[in-house]
């Protein structure tokens, strides 16, 4: 729908170059911290605090990845990346996938069927959206311990898959599915499931993977829950683990460490970011509707 | 919005709500009425017994000078996100509208940020800003500014707006393109041919269209601020030095699971939640006046 138009409105070469010039600028500004992270990960640690430290990148990178995946940083935490990574990844597609599986089906019960306390289900469902995991911390916090899953994956991902988002995009989505398709499924004799299965899920793939994109990020991102709930280091997210890395100070940190973990936590969501693009995007404008 | 047709079933569309009904009740609503709960609640300083105590948890804490400047703190924190973020970002967007060439690459190396996690976006830049290795401290140093913001409180309030806004750039420019792209092109064409400049058209009839999606972010930045960047505050500041950037948020966390004081602590989730609601009424608002246009 968004034809190229400029150009068509009229030539203005220097109006051109300033809109270059500016957004050269801000990919310039954004993606510099980005590149002395990098580069930061591939020198030693003597090079880094040897102040300034190079712009351009050393021959640590082997020894610093290796190094941050399979020991972690001696002076912080020192519980290795590798098995950061692996919680985190368990993390986020545990909540993507869980989120997008109950909220499915509790779209489509709210859809096709109607039955006592529909509404009121979805009255409920809705007014999650204003409780944020940040407003009720201390409590939650007592509710897993009583539930005795603290420090635990069931901890880690069970707060963070009800969501109301996911459940209106599936709710508005169903909407527009034509209502014969309901009469020729049941003309056909097939039930709810069957319908759901062979009609519903097909139709709602796009929407799942959008959804899919913008929740593996939510997931592998989660900070302030982890740090919570989990208490011994082989149940750390990448995330929580960089945090305590550097929590000794600037002159205690292994910052030549601590940057290969950074570059090793922020690749996987920024890949998504940028090979799914268009899901990303989509997902991001539909879900904040 | 209702369904013509629908299945029949005793059962079964309890069985499909009950998975998130059970999440729900289990993680949302059961440890927020705990949290309204608490908060009326006092402990003694051994921890040994708990009392009912009315809205005392409340009146404390609005005379608390600590939880008032943690208002202020928070107040100027979020503007500063917003504002930075939204201006940026729609400039970005306008450019990265009007230009043909390299659209798509830009857009690319524009949108990345929204992946990295806020406490990251904390490490990288308080990396950049370390008071004696950091490179843009050095810069700064050149430049004969002291940079230190271990110590000096507008410095670290500038150094988690930075980190926060770097992170948000992207959300806030990916909603002002997608507003931009749908402009009609005969609109634009039409002041053109009436003469109008770029810089006018973009007064005139550019901004007006796309006020409704600034105000949606702004909304949303605000949202931002006041909860999501709690690891941007954790990785870096801890809400210091004295204070200076200890956030509403940070303030929960800190007075509940550090100062294990859960009555204080529940009493500013309670207030929070209000916060949160006020700020979800009104994006509703705005989603209802946007249906309507």
């Amino acid at each position: 729908m968004a034809a190229p138009r400029t150009g068509m409105v009229e030539n203005r070469p220097v109006g051109d170059l300033l809109a270059h010039l500016i957004l050269v600028a801000g990919v310039i500004v954004l993606a510099f911290p980005l590149w002395v992270t990098f580069v930061a990960s591939t020198l030693t640690y003597d090079q880094i605090v040897n102040v300034p430290m190079p712009l351009l990148p050393g021959g640590q990178a082997w020894s610093n990845y290796h190094h941050a995946l399979v020991a972690g940083s001696e002076k912080g935490s020192g519980a290795p990346v590798d098995r950061m990574l692996l919680n985190s990844l368990i993390v986020a597609l545990s909540v993507a996938i869980g989120k997008i599986a109950i909220s499915i089906l509790s779209a489509f019960a709210i859809v096709y069927f109607r039955f006592p306390l529909r509404n009121f289900f979805f009255w409920m469902i809705f007014v999650t959206l204003m409780l944020p995991v940040e407003v009720r911390i201390i409590p939650t916090f007592k509710v897993m311990a009583e539930l005795h899953i603290l420090d635990s994956y069931p901890g880690l991902v069970l707060p963070l898959v009800a969501s109301a988002t996911a459940t209106f995009l599936f709710r508005q989505f169903f909407m527009t599915i034509p209502d014969e398709l309901v009469d020729a499924a049941r003309i056909d004799g097939a039930g709810p499931m069957r319908f759901f299965w062979d009609v519903v899920a097909p139709l709602s793939r796009t929407h799942i993977a959008a959804l899919f994109v913008i929740l593996f990020i939510y997931g592998w991102n989660q900070y302030l829950w982890p740090l919570l709930v989990t208490a011994s280091e082989s149940m750390y997210t990448v995330v929580i683990g960089i945090k305590r890395m550097i929590a000794g100070g600037d002159a205690a940190t292994e910052w030549n460490i601590v940057m290969a973990t950074a570059i090793l936590a922020l690749m996987p969501p920024a890949l998504v970011v940028v090979l799914m693009q268009k899901w990303f995007v989509k997902g991001l404008v539909e879900t904040e509707k | 919005m209702e369904k013509r047709v629908v299945f029949k079933s005793a059962w079964l569309p309890y069985a499909l709500v009950a998975p998130q009904l059970t999440i729900t009740v289990v993680f949302f609503f059961w440890p927020a009425i705990q949290a309204v709960y608490f908060s009326f609640l006092a402990q003694d300083p051994f921890g040994l017994t708990t009392h009912f105590v009315g809205l005392e948890n409340f009146r404390e804490l609005f005379r608390d000078p600590h939880y008032l400047a943690s208002f202020r703190v928070t107040a100027v924190f979020s503007l500063l996100v917003a504002s930075l973020g939204i201006s940026i970002s729609l400039l970005l967007a306008t450019m990265a509208d009007h230009v043909v060439r390299g659209a798509l690459l830009y857009k690319t190396l524009l949108i990345w940020p929204y992946a990295v996690a806020p406490a990251i976006a904390g490490v990288l830049w308080a990396f950049l800003f370390a008071p004696t290795i950091g490179l843009v401290s050095y810069y700064l140093r050149r430049l004969g500014i002291e940079w230190n913001w271990r110590v000096d409180e507008g410095q670290a309030m500038l150094m988690v707006v930075v980190a926060a806004t770097w992170k948000q750039i992207s959300y806030n420019f990916i909603f002002f393109l997608a507003g931009l792209q749908s402009i009609p092109g005969s609109l634009i064409e039409a002041a053109a041919i009436d003469g109008a400049g770029p810089v006018r058209r973009f007064w005139t009839i550019v901004f007006p269209l796309i006020s409704p999606t600034g105000f949606f972010l702004l909304v949303m930045n605000i949202v931002y601020a006041f909860f999501d960047t709690f690891g941007v505050i954790d990785a870096t500041t801890e809400g210091g030095p004295v204070e200076s950037t200890q956030i509403l948020v940070y303030k929960v966390y800190f007075d509940g699971v550090k100062a294990a004081d859960i009555g204080g602590s529940s009493a500013q989730s309670v207030v929070l939640m209000f916060i949160v609601i006020a700020l979800t009424v009104i994006q509703f608002r705005y989603v209802e006046r946007r249906v309507q246009y």
